[in-house]
């Protein structure tokens, strides 16, 4: 086979764990801004969590939740770290298409592709 | 109590929650959910999207030093990742139909089931499996470094495998669990792949089958900003501590105490689900 070889499955494990870290640490970095400025805000607001209401739009779509954060709101600030915690391992998955593909795995990639699809339907269309 | 007593509250539960999770192999999920709605009183569904949030953290954080050293492999995770994933729309989208109760139950039971599975030795390490012709042409064949170099092996019983990641699947999303052991019990037990590699590989699928789930939840309103914020960064930092401590740790014991517990939640959940308290 004339696979790529300067790209093997050593560089993609390598690449991944870069990309999983990164993730993790950037949302757990934007989850605690988000919670410094909910908690100097709303710390001493009464807690009720017995029962909850569905969340307002704000918190259950991508659009609420940036327009939210981008208004400095400390909640909104702390969803769009949970999001990007979310997209984590979907842009795993993403990037696995690619590095399949380059492996000119193609069965690999097409299982991939089929993993990202799922995802995005949970994400977007449920 | 207010907003601030509660995040710290529930911070300091998350964070020990993750530590014996990390120490012991079993997850922070398992307890966080209990934790939350035993003790707190939280809406079962909300503790299970912000449990789910911190699943993904840690799983990802933990694969993520794992997949450089070489243990876990991509192919058999991805393929197997089709059945979790289908797997968590389907406990997921159950979850927003059942009833709290309902849902309380099968944790109960599930928590017992693992408190089962986790006492239980893991199999011989030695193997020699000849090559299955299912597994040899999706390429789940693989190696992995050991004391003497690489070591081959060959993965057997694919179709019992992926139906048992579709179960973990559907556990995974309709309790807000890694679903770890079962992964585990599918990969070590019924396709015969090496307990390292299964270990590494299910962390490796976790996160993605987490975010499938996490998906739904999010979108259905079940991902509260407030409560999952000391969750997640609790859950985090505990497991973080608890695989720093891992390598020193004489663990056998504490995974006796937390089975415990464990067996102890689960039968709270399940009286809890059965009377109809939650």
């Amino acid at each position: 086979m004339s696979t790529d070889r300067s790209w093997n499955d050593r560089k993609m494990d390598i690449f991944i764990g870069d990309l999983l870290r990164a993730g993790v640490l950037s949302s757990a970095l934007v989850v605690l801004v988000g919670a410094i400025i909910y908690l100097v805000g709303n710390g001493r607001s009464p807690a009720d969590y017995r029962l909850f209401h569905s969340e307002p739009s704000d918190f259950r779509t991508v659009r609420g939740v940036l327009r939210d954060a981008i208004a400095l709101r400390g909640r909104g600030i702390i969803q769009l770290g949970l999001l990007l915690l979310i997209a984590t391992p979907v842009a795993r998955v993403a990037f696995s298409i690619f590095g399949f593909a380059r492996e000119r795995d193609h069965l690999y990639a097409i299982v991939a592709a089929i993993v990202l699809l799922i995802l995005v339907y949970a994400l977007v269309f449920s | 109590m207010n907003v601030l007593e509660f995040s710290l509250i529930v911070w300091a539960g998350s964070l020990i929650a993750g530590f014996l999770g990390a120490l012991t192999g079993l997850g922070g999920g398992v307890v966080l959910v209990p934790m939350l709605t035993l003790l707190l009183g939280v809406d079962i569904r909300y503790a299970i999207g912000a449990s789910l949030v911190s699943v993904i953290a840690t799983s990802s954080g933990a694969a993520a030093a794992y997949v450089k050293e070489g243990f876990s492999n991509i192919r058999i995770g991805m393929f197997l990742e089709v059945a979790t994933t289908i797997g968590a729309l389907v406990g997921a989208t159950l979850a927003t139909h059942v009833s709290g109760g309902a849902i309380a139950t099968v944790f109960g039971l599930v928590l017992i089931g693992s408190a089962y599975l986790s006492r239980k030795p893991r199999s011989k390490e030695e193997r020699e499996a000849p090559q299955d012709p299912l597994a040899t042409k999706l390429r789940l064949n693989g190696s992995f470094p050991d004391a003497e170099g690489l070591r081959e092996y060959n993965v057997q019983h694919v179709p019992a495998g992926w139906s048992l990641m579709f179960v973990a699947g559907a556990l995974s999303g309709l309790l807000g669990i890694g679903s770890g052991a079962m992964k585990v019990l599918a990969m070590d037990r019924a396709m015969k792949i090496p307990f390292k590699v299964s270990t590494t590989t299910s962390n490796f699928m976790i996160g993605v089958t987490a975010a499938a789930s996490a998906g739904i939840y999010f979108s259905r309103g079940y991902i509260d900003p407030a409560l999952s914020m000391p969750v997640m960064l609790g859950v985090l930092g505990g497991s973080l501590l608890g695989t720093r401590v891992l390598v020193k740790a004489e663990t056998k014991w504490l995974r006796r105490v937390f089975s415990l517990v464990i067996v102890a939640l689960g039968i709270e959940m399940l009286y809890k689900g059965l009377s109809g308290k939650i």
